[in-house]
């Protein structure tokens, strides 16, 4: 310290440069930080490898036929993912192209049409949508949904669609209320509220200057949604419509209400199916530990996990790279 | 019509059809709320408060699941909370431009959507078979990963929010990082962080999956941690698959407190983060 | 100085003749400093040396590299990955970049108020002692009165003596500014660094500041960064002009801007660029 320094300065003590302290206190807190999100990464590390490592005795015994055939008999002791994988993917894909539409529809409501005081409390309404317990949707579904859809939409669809070639396979009898449809469509209502307002955010970030720059030129509302702020936004769109879909692989408890656990596929959307979910939900605490039965159903857990991760992870890279910029 | 006015009928048209969808969407909610309240109403009483669940003719409640589900919800947050808000402070002031950190970010996000039925069976294989049995750490732990993910990115979006300048200043009076990141950065964030934990727990709350392979479900009051105990939403779904209409009258009311309770918790984060914003 | 003769630059040589004339002696010297931020670099071979308890004002366009200087003098340019710098930085004769030199300390003896009031979200009391507390353990009395102290020190005592406990958001931000450079001198740091302090306020809130540096700098060595060149002119001691990351001339403030040696110089200060 200087001689003629009028106030003393007792922060620094010495005055030495390498004196002080807080360097380890901040060592060890950096270190705490650091744990804490490596157990992130060892969490979802630890979820795959298990699953994968109950798997394996299925794996071996079945082998890649697994995943392609269809059979599931606990009697014989025969298992594999066909029956799984298509309810899985089909009341997904349903869920995909009813809810994308519906949601781009709302956004453009939320963001282009509604009168300026609605939007917020319609948006918030939609969100709360949102965070209604899965299974909430599964009761009503089952309860309230499946009868009108067994008395009055499948009547209608199998006798207005039925004659049609190939699309009529679809669409054949008997009306039973669940199944893959209905499934479908519940996970369409489901994942329509999360969609919407990720869509609504992404719209909301395009820049005003390029939709005026649109309507300068005479484009009517509509116009600018489709030829400026979608077009723009279409990479997170997308990527918002990927995290749906991952969320309608993975939707357990509607699943399992409504879509009536049968053993096969049918070409038909009227009948019931089984998701991979919906069948380790209904089978897996039936299951002796290691047994083939219990393996088969780690085996498929960890299927479902490698879709989810591709698709969630392809959405995350897209949805990520375009808010960023 | 002359190709300016069917352009401007074409965009009225579909400014229709996307209000038609918004209201479709709307009383699509309505809907669910009247189903639960009238279909609630059934049995919905006092009694399902403070009786424990009881035999198929309706005579028992549902106390002993919603003390439960508390019960795992809370001893889940203690677990989740502390690791998620580290890890979401270590995304925003540790791994801002580090490969670990946007792995680690990446992940997180995965998580933050993965099916929560495979949370389920992964507990199951690390809390529940090696201990030879179901309980209701094996049911909290599920949930504090349902929870972790939740906590992690809202309290990495909330501490970048944060101006740079604030983190500077701190900075600049020679505090060592832990102090500027506790006392600066986590109080300018309080509010949007104790939000994500409110819209975690929620969302944990209502989750019915990751339960029925960790804690199972109990019929009966427990407060062993040990032991299988019950919960609201497995209470629901053992209630209504069942045959017995009074059961199945009852998984309503729970239904409707589950659903009250979520909401309420969510409109109570929004106004928090709202209360913040305004200061 | 540990210098050979040959290093001296022309801008040090001046330097020195000015400290003789002011007998102030150096308490920062910048020696040959370079820095990176990634791979574009935005100071080149820097040299000067700042005198103890004088305020020191530098001044150049946007992107010059003044601020990058300033945040170099605290090694607030730690805090980003990327940034990096080569070189000295002697505070009292000890090099501030050299390793094992912790920057919390540096920063404990180099504060640093900046552009925007940024007051911390607690109220003005917990605001000061923020600081205080982190390095020293002083009675409630002893706080109380180095609060007053400061807040004296930095001319806003009286506005806020009667609401210690509110939020310091609630200030405006004329008074948020004096309330963070009582902040910043209630740890009683060597040297003040100001980022264009002034910038965001109004006329009145700025000619306070002014003010204030002006008696601080008995106490304190005060480092400006400006854009207002009458600023620049107004309260300090010596000027250093940027352009392009280079130190183009370092001279006392009358002379940079009565008769600048350098035409580069002679151009910005007559707005003829900037």
């Amino acid at each position: 310290m200087t001689a003629d320094t009028l106030i003393d300065r007792p922060g620094t003590g010495t005055g030495r440069l390498k004196d002080g302290k807080g360097g380890t206190a901040d060592i060890i807190f950096r270190f705490a930080l650091t744990m804490a999100a490596t157990l992130v990464l060892l969490v979802i590390a630890a979820i795959m490898l298990l699953l994968l490592r109950g798997g394996l005795p299925a794996l071996m015994k079945f082998g890649p036929e697994f995943f392609i055939t269809t059979d599931w008999d606990p009697n014989n002791e025969i298992f594999s993912a066909g029956v799984m994988l298509y309810g899985t993917i089909a009341t997904a894909i349903i869920a995909i192209l009813v809810a994308v539409p519906a949601s781009l529809g709302i956004s453009f409501f939320l963001t282009e049409v509604a009168p300026q005081v609605i939007r917020r409390p319609v948006g918030i309404a939609i969100q709360l949508l949102a965070a209604v317990p899965s299974i909430i949707f599964g009761m009503w579904g089952f309860y309230v949904v499946a009868p009108i859809m067994r008395d009055l939409v499948q009547p209608a669809l199998i006798s207005g669609l039925h004659w049609l070639p190939v699309v009529g396979y679809l669409f054949a009898g008997p009306a039973k209320g669940t199944g893959i449809l209905t499934t479908g469509l519940i996970l369409a209502l489901m994942i329509l509220p999360f969609m919407t307002a990720l869509f609504v955010e992404v719209l909301e970030s395009v820049p005003g200057v390029i939709k005026e720059a649109s309507y300068g030129i005479g484009s009517t509302t509509f116009e600018v949604f489709t030829t400026v702020s979608v077009p723009y936004g279409r990479t997170a769109i997308i990527g918002a419509a990927m995290l749906g879909l991952g969320r309608a692989l993975g939707e357990t408890m509607a699943v399992t209400f409504v879509i009536g656990n049968a053993n096969r596929i049918s070409a038909s959307l009227m009948a019931s199916g089984a998701s991979i979910s919906s069948v380790i939900a209904n089978q897996f605490n039936e299951s002796a530990p290691g047994s083939l039965l219990q393996s088969s159903l780690l085996l498929l857990g960890f299927t479902l996990f490698v879709i989810s991760f591709i698709v969630l992870a392809l959405a995350r890279y897209l949805v990520r790279n375009r808010l960023k910029g | 019509m002359n190709r300016f006015q069917r352009r401007l009928a074409f965009d009225a048209t579909m400014q229709v059809i996307a209000t038609g969808l918004a209201l479709i969407a709307l009383a699509m909610m309505a809907w669910i709320l009247v189903t639960l309240v009238v279909k609630g109403a059934n049995a919905l009483s006092l009694r399902i408060f403070w009786l424990p669940m009881g035999p198929p003719d309706g005579s028992g409640g549902l106390a002993n699941a919603i003390v439960g589900s508390f019960i795992q919800v809370m001893i889940a947050t203690a677990i989740a909370a502390p690791v998620g808000v580290l890890a979401g402070t270590y995304l925003s002031e540790m791994g801002q431009s580090s490969r670990f950190g946007a792995s680690v970010r990446f992940i997180n996000d995965v998580l933050l959507s993965a099916p929560s039925i495979l949370i389920g069976l992964f507990v199951y294989d690390i809390a529940v078979r090696p201990f030879g049995g179901y309980s209701a750490i094996a049911g909290s732990l599920a949930l504090s990963i349902v929870i972790l993910p939740v906590v992690v990115r809202s309290t990495e979006d909330m501490l970048r929010l944060v101006p740079g300048s604030l983190r500077e200043a701190a900075f600049a009076l020679g505090a060592p990082q832990w102090k500027v990141v506790t006392s600066v950065l986590w109080r300018a964030g309080r509010a949007g962080i104790v939000t994500g934990m409110l819209l975690a727990l929620a969302r944990a709350a209502g989750e019915t999956a990751p339960l029925i392979f960790t804690s199972l479900g109990n019929g009966s009051w427990s407060f062993t941690l040990t032991e299988p105990m019950g919960s609201l939403p497995a209470a629901i779904y053992q209630y209504a698959s069942s045959s017995s209409q009074a059961w199945v009258d009852l998984s309503w009311a729970g239904a409707l407190v589950i659903t009250v309770g979520v909401l309420v918790l969510n409109i109570v984060s929004r106004v928090v983060l709202a209360g913040a914003g305004r200061k | 100085m540990n210098l050979n003769p040959s290093d001296i630059t022309p801008a040090m040589r001046s330097t020195l003749a000015h400290e003789q004339i002011n007998g102030a002696k150096p308490k920062i010297q910048v020696e040959n400093l370079n820095f990176f931020y990634g791979d574009n670099q935005a100071l080149h071979g820097i040299d000067m040396a700042i005198p103890e308890k004088r305020v020191t004002a530098m001044i150049g366009p946007s992107g010059c590299g003044k601020s990058t200087l300033l945040r170099v003098l605290n090694r607030m340019y730690d805090l980003y990955p990327g940034q990096r710098a080569q070189g000295r930085v002697l505070l009292d004769g000890e090099d501030i970049l050299a390793k094992g030199v912790r920057a919390t300390t540096v920063r404990t003896r180099v504060g640093m108020v900046f552009q925007k009031p940024t007051p911390f979200p607690m109220s003005i009391w917990d605001n000061i002692a923020y600081g205080i507390k982190l390095h020293e353990n002083l009675s409630k009395a002893d706080l109380e009165a180095r609060i007053e102290w400061c807040l004296t020190k930095a001319a806003i005592w009286t506005e806020v003596k009667d609401r210690l406990n509110r939020s310091a958001i609630g200030l405006s931000g004329g008074q948020q500014q004096r309330l963070c450079i009582a902040r910043t001198i209630a740890v009683k740091p060597e040297v003040v660094l100001l980022d264009e302090p002034t910038s965001a306020l109004d006329p009145i809130s700025t000619a306070r500041i002014e003010e204030l540096i002006d008696e601080l700098k008995s106490e304190f060595t005060i480092v400006i960064v400006t854009h207002n060149m009458q600023q620049a002119a107004r309260c300090s001691d010596v000027t250093g002009f940027f352009l392009l990351g280079k130190l183009i001339e370092f001279e006392a403030t009358n002379d940079i801007f009565l008769s600048p040696k350098q035409q580069k110089t002679q151009d910005y200060i007559t707005g003829r660029f900037g």
